[in-house]
């Protein structure tokens, strides 16, 4: 806990920002059988597994549904995500588990002095470029989510452990579309 | 005797479900956090070659869970048929996957891991979730052009054992084989790539 309450200390203190050495990440497998606990955990308690786009989804529709409400009444994908019984659509089961993993990620970075207002990116390619590539390739992956009936969460880690057909062929393509197209985005990452 | 999942047995209410998500969330973030996967780098490197983590974490993860909840099914404490699974649209999960695919090395990271990059700081990370909503709501606005697609090859729920007619205990123990011949081989590319960097 003191490192956390140190890391509070530091960040409103700029002059000693360099101070903080942000310690490496931890060991992948290690990391992995963490992981795989947390979705046994989501199995066994809850009988569903992991997701992340789900959430946003919940948002969108929300959003829709409140600037043009007949145009959300219309349609189906919009509707799937309101609930009618004047329930908050915001009581959501992947809502709160997004929001976990905000918390999670924070507490994580900040136990390890990782968390810094950054720009991740290649050399190669300027900051402004960076944001623009950011937002394009989120446009595919919410796109790509939807059409799939989930993500790298909801699919290939929570669909991969119960192997889910599906999932599988998805977590092939995506490995298969990202290595494809790495060559045209070498000047961004390398 | 144990009868899980717990939710599904009705041992607790959808108010307390919610917290479950919430402390599951914050082992999620917690694990994607520690593994790196706050940085578009680490995430993107494995396109490259040069950091093979998000293979070796994933499919750590993968064959943890897998065999987590295969023991425990066939130990009886898990109605495994009670884990909620996504049923099978081949060819929209296909080219999704694809789209996801190339989204991912487009923009670094992926739903999940582009909330823990926010949360540890970073505004591509933020940029990328906006994006994500955007591509939703794409998504949403094109549904009733592309709804036709999007429920075409339905294949129900089925697994790789059920389609291959397959023991699942064979399925899981082949998965696990494939999975430590991918970490060796990954170690192994990892090696090769950071020779090869030297030797420029």
């Amino acid at each position: 806990m003191s490192k956390l309450f140190g890391f509070l200390f530091h960040a409103d203190d700029h002059e000693h920002e360099h101070t903080i050495n942000p310690k490496p990440y931890s060991n992948p497998y290690l990391v992995g059988i963490g992981l795989g606990l947390v979705l046994l955990a989501a199995f066994v308690i809850m009988g569903r597994g992991l997701g992340a786009s789900g959430a946003l989804s919940t948002v969108v529709a929300v959003g829709v549904e409140k600037i043009a409400p007949e145009h959300a009444a219309g349609n189906e994908f919009y509707q799937g995500y309101i609930t009618e019984d004047g329930k908050s659509p915001f009581k959501d089961w992947l809502v709160f588990e997004v929001i976990g993993v905000l918390v999670g990620g924070f507490m994580s970075g900040a136990f390890a002095g990782r968390i810094k207002k950054s720009i991740e990116k290649g050399p190669r390619v300027t900051n402004k470029m960076r944001l623009v590539y950011a937002f394009i390739g989120g446009g595919l992956m919410g796109f790509g989510a939807k059409l799939a009936r989930g993500c790298t969460s909801g699919q290939a880690l929570t669909g991969g452990a119960l192997l889910n057909l599906g999932s599988w062929a998805f977590m092939l393509m995506v490995f298969a579309g990202a290595y494809a197209f790495a060559y045209f985005m070498r000047r961004q990452w390398t | 005797m144990m009868n899980a999942p717990f939710f599904k047995f009705g041992l607790f209410g959808d108010e307390i479900s919610l917290v479950i998500a919430f402390l599951i969330g914050i082992g999620f973030g917690f694990s994607l956090e520690r593994g790196g996967f706050g940085s578009a780098k680490i995430l993107a490197a494995q396109f490259y070659l040069t950091n093979m983590r998000v293979f070796k974490v994933m499919f750590t993860a993968i064959i943890t869970a897998m065999l987590g909840i295969y023991y425990l099914s066939v130990f009886g404490w898990v109605d495994l048929s009670l884990v909620y699974s996504t049923d099978t649209f081949l060819i929209p999960q296909i080219v999704g996957g694809l789209i996801l695919g190339i989204g991912f090395v487009v923009g670094g990271y992926c739903p999940g891991t582009s909330v823990v990059s926010f949360a540890t700081g970073r505004i591509d990370g933020l940029v990328f979730l906006l994006g994500v909503t955007g591509g939703i709501f794409i998504f949403g606005e094109v549904f009733p052009f592309i709804k036709d697609f999007f429920y075409s090859t339905p294949m129900g729920k089925v697994s790789i054992p059920e389609f291959f007619n397959l023991s699942y205990g064979l399925v899981v123990f082949i998965v696990v084989v494939i999975a430590v011949a991918g970490f060796a081989g990954a170690e192994w590319v990892e090696k090769w790539m950071a020779n090869k960097k030297g030797e420029n």
